[in-house]
């Protein structure tokens, strides 16, 4: 046959058996599973083999900055003056908005003082860049440009200029693995920005949809809804814009509706992202004030506080501050309604 | 010893190269359907040199599957260090088959693989369960005839 070569002589007689050598690497295999899956030890080693690949990826890099600076330097003037004043424009409705903002975040830090609660708002931000390689066709994964040298740390938030994108999954010296909120592992604490029902909004595996799984058919949502971030998990901070609802199912026989979202976030688009640097344990009060909030138009959204703090913050948010319990306990609501069991954990 | 060196170096080349078109970007259409070329490689050497490309080749190869794309350690180098196994215990038979009698067995190598993957999937509780992952078998199976012919040809010609 074709794949005959001079080295053809079998292996037998080399070494220890082949059966023996496989239950060998299987073994070793396993426990390398077990080390990283149970009790991540080996984010370390992860890391370290990561830094070791970074050839790889700069090899597939290559041709796209080579491309990017052709285009770059060779980009006619009238495309050039479009884009500028495209630019402006968008510039200077930005900047209407902005007035605006500015007067209700002074108007807000204002109110908070009041309650004598602080939210750190002065965060620092960091631009990375995503690096355009295939992980694997069906985990929404990314790798960005931005690793422990900048200061990157695991379960950072990540945003885009529209919205929530994800969260760090690991780093290495010179790059990171992001999560997108819309993989199928991730879930993310919302609420609706509308009357404050806190919700999890979980990923789909499909780019443009989440599912908002602990929602009763009798909650206060409708499409169009803002969701944002609540803050409850001590990863991202409170108040970020997350997705809008697209559609509310409400089955008569159901306890749950079926609700679906659409990221904000340009998940498939965007190749710039920001990470973000808060303090979570400034983010208590506002955790506080969202259960607050939720308490006066709280009769229907009390199953649905009762599903969100029963359900465990899935794969996305480790239960990293203490404050979270505290933040998370929802305190004037009334008690769950019988009909609202537990949802599947 | 020298024959030995050169096609160490080919496989230092190949795997290298395989690794490479592991990560790099495709269109979206046809991202499912990209195939394994570096289990093909392990498969291909296992039968052509396999005193070099022994099970523990196999494994690293599978390990370093996993540093690029793995969700965890292990679950792509287990696969990899089966197929090498079957391989080379096939190995005298899988030899002096005809070309598309190969490909049938490539095709059940690369079956057992990806249930392999996907079981360990389904155990860290992280499952894909679409259709669209079994693709890769029969990309690859379908690319298993092109690459023995162009490998094969290298190797003859360099020798």
């Amino acid at each position: 046959m074709v794949t005959l070569s001079s080295d053809s002589r079998p292996i037998i007689g080399r070494g220890p058996p082949l059966g023996a050598r496989l239950f060998f690497l299987a073994i070793v295999s396993i426990a390398l599973m077990v080390l990283d899956h149970r009790g991540g030890y080996l984010d370390t080693t992860r890391s370290w083999l990561q830094t070791a690949a970074s050839p790889l990826y700069a090899v597939i890099q290559a041709p796209f900055q080579a491309w990017n600076w052709l285009t770059g330097s060779f980009a006619d003037r009238s495309r050039l003056r479009s884009e500028n004043s495209e630019l402006t424009d968008e510039l200077r409705t930005a900047r209407v908005k902005l007035l605006r903002f500015d007067a209700l975040a002074e108007e807000n830090r204002r109110l908070r003082a009041i309650r004598n609660a602080s939210q750190g708002i002065g965060e620092r931000t960091l631009i990375a860049e995503i690096v355009r390689i295939d992980v694997d066709p069906f985990r929404h994964r990314a790798r960005i440009n931005k690793g422990s040298e900048d200061g990157v740390f695991k379960n950072q938030p990540v945003l885009d200029a529209f919205g929530i994108v994800g969260q760090v999954t690991s780093v290495d010296r010179i790059g990171a693995e992001i999560i997108l909120i819309s993989d199928n592992e991730h879930a993310i604490p919302v609420q609706v920005n509308r009357n404050g029902i806190r919700t999890i909004a979980v990923g789909t595996g499909d780019i443009h949809r989440l599912s908002l799984p602990f929602l009763t058919i009798e909650s206060d949502v409708k499409a169009g809804d803002l969701l944002v971030s609540s803050g409850l998990d001590g990863v991202f901070p409170a108040g970020y814009p997350v997705a809008t609802i697209t559609k509310v199912n409400r089955g008569p026989a159901e306890t749950f509706a079926i609700v679906e979202a659409k990221p904000l976030a340009q998940l498939d688009r965007s190749r710039e992202v920001l990470l973000l640097w808060f303090d979570p344990s400034k983010e208590k009060p506002a955790g506080n004030l969202a259960a607050e909030a939720s308490a006066p138009t709280a009769t229907s959204p009390a199953g649905n506080d009762a599903a969100a703090t029963n359900s465990p913050p899935a794969a996305a948010s480790t239960p990293a501050s203490q404050d979270a319990p505290t933040a998370r306990a929802p305190t004037r609501s009334p008690p769950p309604q019988p009909s609202v069991q537990a949802p599947g954990q | 010893m020298a024959e030995g060196r050169s096609s160490g170096l080919r496989i230092t080349v190949t795997v290298i190269l395989a690794l490479i078109l592991a990560i790099v970007p495709l269109p979206e259409v046809l991202r499912p359907a990209r195939p394994q070329l570096l289990l093909l490689l392990v498969i291909y050497w296992s039968l052509s040199s396999p005193r070099l490309a022994g099970l523990m080749f196999a494994w690293l190869c599978g390990l370093a599957i996993d540093v690029i794309k793995g969700p965890i350690f292990g679950q792509h180098a287990i696969a990899f260090a089966v197929v090498a196994y079957l391989t080379h215990k096939n190995q005298l038979r899988l030899r002096i088959f005809p070309i598309y009698q190969q490909t049938l067995w490539v095709f059940g190598l690369l079956a057992i693989y990806e249930f392999l993957v996907f079981w360990i999937d389904g155990i860290i509780g992280s499952p894909v369960t679409t259709w669209l992952r079994w693709l890769p078998v029969v990309t690859s199976a379908v690319l298993w005839p092109v690459l023995v012919a162009v490998l094969d040809t290298w190797n003859r010609s360099r020798r």
